[in-house]
C-alpha cells in the first residue's frame, strides 16, 4: 500500500464535473469592518497632520534660505573720515578701494540723504541729524561664488588708510542658520512622531485584528499556513488601508498647501513661509512611506503574536 | 469478537511490520490542564502507515483532546509523540506548517471560514500549499460532487444547513489527499445514507494510503466499518478488534 501522494489515484468521483471557472482566489481575511473605518480615518489625519509639517518645513527652509542668502551676498562698511577729509570723499576712497578687492562684485558709497532716512526713526528732527556726526556706509554686493571676507575688506581699507569697520553680517547669518536648522529639525520631529503614531496605532489594530480573528489564524494554522503567511495577510491589509490614507492626508494637505500658496500670490501665504508649487512635489511620497510604516508595525506584531499561539 | 488489549499489545496491534516508522507514536504520554488532574494517561501506542482505527469513549473522555494532540495543537505535559518519524517536542515552529499539511483535520465545529463559499473553504488547504486555482479547480468540484455539495460550490457556509457544513469540513480536511486524517465525529450531522457515504470516502483515502482515526459516537457505524476501535476510558487507552 503506497502511502505518497505521487502514486495515488485520483478520488473516485462521482461524475466527471466541469471545472469551475473562477478568476481570482478570494481574500483570506474577511472584508473591512466598522473598525477599519475608524482606523483608516485615524491614520488619515496623521497623513494629513504629517504632510503640512513637512511643506511647513519647506517654506521655512525657503525663508531661511532667502535670508541666509542675502544677508551673505552683501556687506556694510561704515567709515569715519579723519582729518581734513570730508565723509563724501572718505566714502568714495573707501568704496574704491574696496572695489578692488577680489570677491567684491559691487561697492557703493550711500548717498547721505539715504543715511539720515535710515537714522530718522530713531532720531527724529533733521536739525538733530544735522548737528551730529554720521557715520558714512559703503555697501559692498560680494560675488556669491567666491565672496571677499570680512578680513580682506579690512585689510585694504587700512592698507587705503581708511577708518572703517566692515560688518559682513555673520552675527545675524549665524541665527537665521539656526533657525533654518531648528525649522527643519521640528518638522522632522513632528513627521517622525506623527510616523510613530501611525505605527502604534497599526501594532494596535493588528493586535486586535489577531485577537478577533483567533479563529480564523487557527484555521490557517491547522491548514498548514506558515507564520510569516498569516503576517503577510495582515500586513497587506494595513498596507493597503494606510496608503490610501496616505493618499487621502497627501490630498487633503496639498489643497490647503495650494490655497495658502494661491493666497499669498509670490510669496506665499506670508513673506515667513513662503511655499511653492515645487513644494506639493513630495507629498505623494507620503502614501508609500505610510504604506511602509504599517506593513513593518503589521508585520512585526503579528509575528510576534503568533509566535505566541500553538 | 472484542476484546480489551494491553496497551503494549496495542503497540503490536496497529503496527505494521513492513514499515520501520509509524506515523504517529505516543510513549508515555499525559497531558493536563492546569492543576487538574491528568485527562489523558501514560498513552503509547503507534497509528501504522495506512491503518484505519476508530477512537470512541465517553463524553469528556478525552477523544478530542487526544486528537489535538496529534494535529500539534496542544502539547503533551509528559511523554513523547512523533508524527511522521519525527519527535513533535523537537520541532522548530518553522517546521509544524509542514508537518500539518500532511495532516487533514475535521473538527466537530467543522470551523468554516465563514467569508469564502463552499468552493475556497475546501481550496484552502491547496492554497496555503502554493498551487493556483487553475490546477485544483477540478478536483475541487469533482470532490464537492463525491461530498453531496455540487450545487452549492457557491454557497456560504451561514447558508448551508448543518450536514452539509460537516461535508463541507470533511472535503477541506481531504482535498490535499492527506497523509493522516483526524476526524471528530464527521458524521455526527449527516443521515445514515451520507454517513456511509462519507464512511466510503474514508476507506477509499485509507486504501490510497491515508491513515485514519476517527472519533466517534456512532457504534453502528464503526460496527459496519469493521475497523479496530480505541477506547478512551479514565484517561486510558485501549484496543478493540473488530466487530465480526
Amino acid at each position: 500500500m503506497s502511502r505518497k501522494p505521487a502514486k495515488r489515484a485520483k478520488t473516485k468521483p462521482a461524475a466527471k464535473t466541469a471545472p469551475t471557472v473562477r478568476r481570482r482566489p478570494a481574500p483570506l481575511l474577511p472584508p473591512g469592518d466598522a473598525q477599519d473605518a475608524a482606523l483608516m480615518f485615524v491614520i488619515t489625519v496623521l497623513c494629513f497632520l504629517a504632510c503640512l509639517s513637512v511643506v511647513a518645513a519647506l517654506g521655512a527652509d525657503r525663508a531661511a534660505g532667502g535670508w541666509r542668502g542675502a544677508l551673505a551676498g552683501s556687506a556694510t562698511v561704515i567709515v569715519r573720515p579723519k582729518g581734513d577729509e570730508t565723509p563724501d570723499a572718505a566714502a568714495a576712497r573707501a568704496a574704491e578701494a574696496l572695489a578692488g578687492v577680489k570677491g567684491v562684485a559691487e561697492a557703493a558709497a550711500q548717498e547721505p540723504a539715504k543715511a539720515r532716512a535710515l537714522l530718522k526713526p530713531w532720531i527724529g528732527d533733521d536739525s538733530v541729524l544735522d548737528n551730529l556726526p554720521i557715520p558714512r556706509l559703503v555697501t559692498v554686493d560680494l560675488d556669491p561664488r567666491a565672496p571677499a571676507t570680512a578680513q580682506a575688506m579690512s585689510q585694504a581699507l587700512t592698507a587705503a588708510g581708511i577708518d572703517a569697520s566692515v560688518d559682513d553680517h555673520s552675527l545675524w547669518l549665524k541665527d537665521v542658520i539656526r533657525a533654518g536648522v531648528l525649522a527643519r529639525a521640528a518638522a522632522a520631529a513632528v513627521a517622525a512622531l506623527l510616523g510613530c503614531a501611525a505605527a502604534a496605532v497599526i501594532a494596535f489594530a493588528t493586535g486586535a485584528g489577531l485577537t478577533a480573528r483567533r479563529d480564523l489564524v487557527s484555521v490557517l494554522h491547522q491548514a498548514g499556513a506558515e507564520d510569516r503567511f498569516i503576517a503577510g495577510l495582515f500586513q497587506a491589509r494595513f498596507a493597503s488601508l494606510a496608503a490610501l490614507s496616505g493618499l487621502i492626508g497627501a490630498a487633503g494637505a496639498a489643497i490647503i498647501a495650494a490655497l495658502a500658496r494661491l493666497a499669498g500670490g509670490g510669496d506665499g501665504l506670508t513673506p515667513v513661509l513662503p511655499l511653492a508649487w515645487s513644494d506639493l512635489a513630495v507629498l505623494p511620497a507620503c502614501p508609500l512611506i505610510a504604506a511602509l510604516v504599517a506593513a513593518l508595525a503589521a508585520r512585526v506584531t503579528a509575528m510576534r503574536l503568533l509566535k505566541r499561539m500553538v | 469478537m472484542s476484546r480489551t488489549a494491553d496497551i503494549r499489545d496495542l503497540n503490536a496491534a496497529v503496527t505494521d511490520p513492513l514499515h520501520e516508522d509509524p506515523i504517529v507514536r505516543f510513549s508515555g504520554v499525559g497531558l493536563r490542564y492546569g492543576r487538574a488532574p491528568e485527562v489523558l494517561s501514560d498513552l503509547t501506542f503507534d497509528l501504522a502507515p495506512g491503518s484505519f482505527h476508530f477512537l470512541t469513549g465517553a463524553s469528556g473522555a478525552g477523544k478530542t483532546t487526544l486528537l489535538r494532540l496529534m494535529q500539534l495543537d496542544l502539547r503533551p505535559t509528559r511523554g513523547l509523540i512523533s508524527l511522521f518519524g519525527r519527535d513533535v517536542g523537537r520541532l522548530k515552529r518553522s517546521d509544524l506548517p509542514f508537518v500539518r499539511r500532511r495532516i487533514g483535520v475535521v473538527l466537530h465545529d467543522r470551523r468554516l471560514l465563514d467569508h469564502l463559499d463552499a468552493f475556497e473553504n475546501v481550496a484552502l488547504p491547496l492554497r496555503l500549499a502554493g498551487r493556483k486555482v487553475a490546477d485544483y479547480a477540478a478536483d475541487i468540484t469533482e470532490l464537492m460532487a463525491w461530498v453531496g455539495l455540487s450545487d452549492r460550490v457557491h454557497a456560504y457556509p451561514a447558508a448551508l444547513s448543518s450536514g452539509e457544513q460537516q461535508r463541507l469540513a470533511i472535503a477541506r480536511a481531504v482535498v490535499t489527499r492527506p497523509d493522516l486524517l483526524l476526524a471528530d465525529e464527521p458524521t455526527g450531522d449527516v443521515d445514515h445514507e451520507m454517513a456511509l457515504r462519507i464512511l466510503r470516502l474514508f476507506v477509499e483515502l485509507n486504501r490510497l494510503g491515508t491513515t485514519i482515526l476517527i472519533a466517534s459516537h456512532d457504534e453502528e457505524l464503526i460496527a459496519r466499518s469493521g475497523k479496530p476501535v480505541m477506547r478512551i476510558e479514565g484517561g486510558h487507552l485501549t484496543l478493540s478488534d473488530p466487530a465480526p
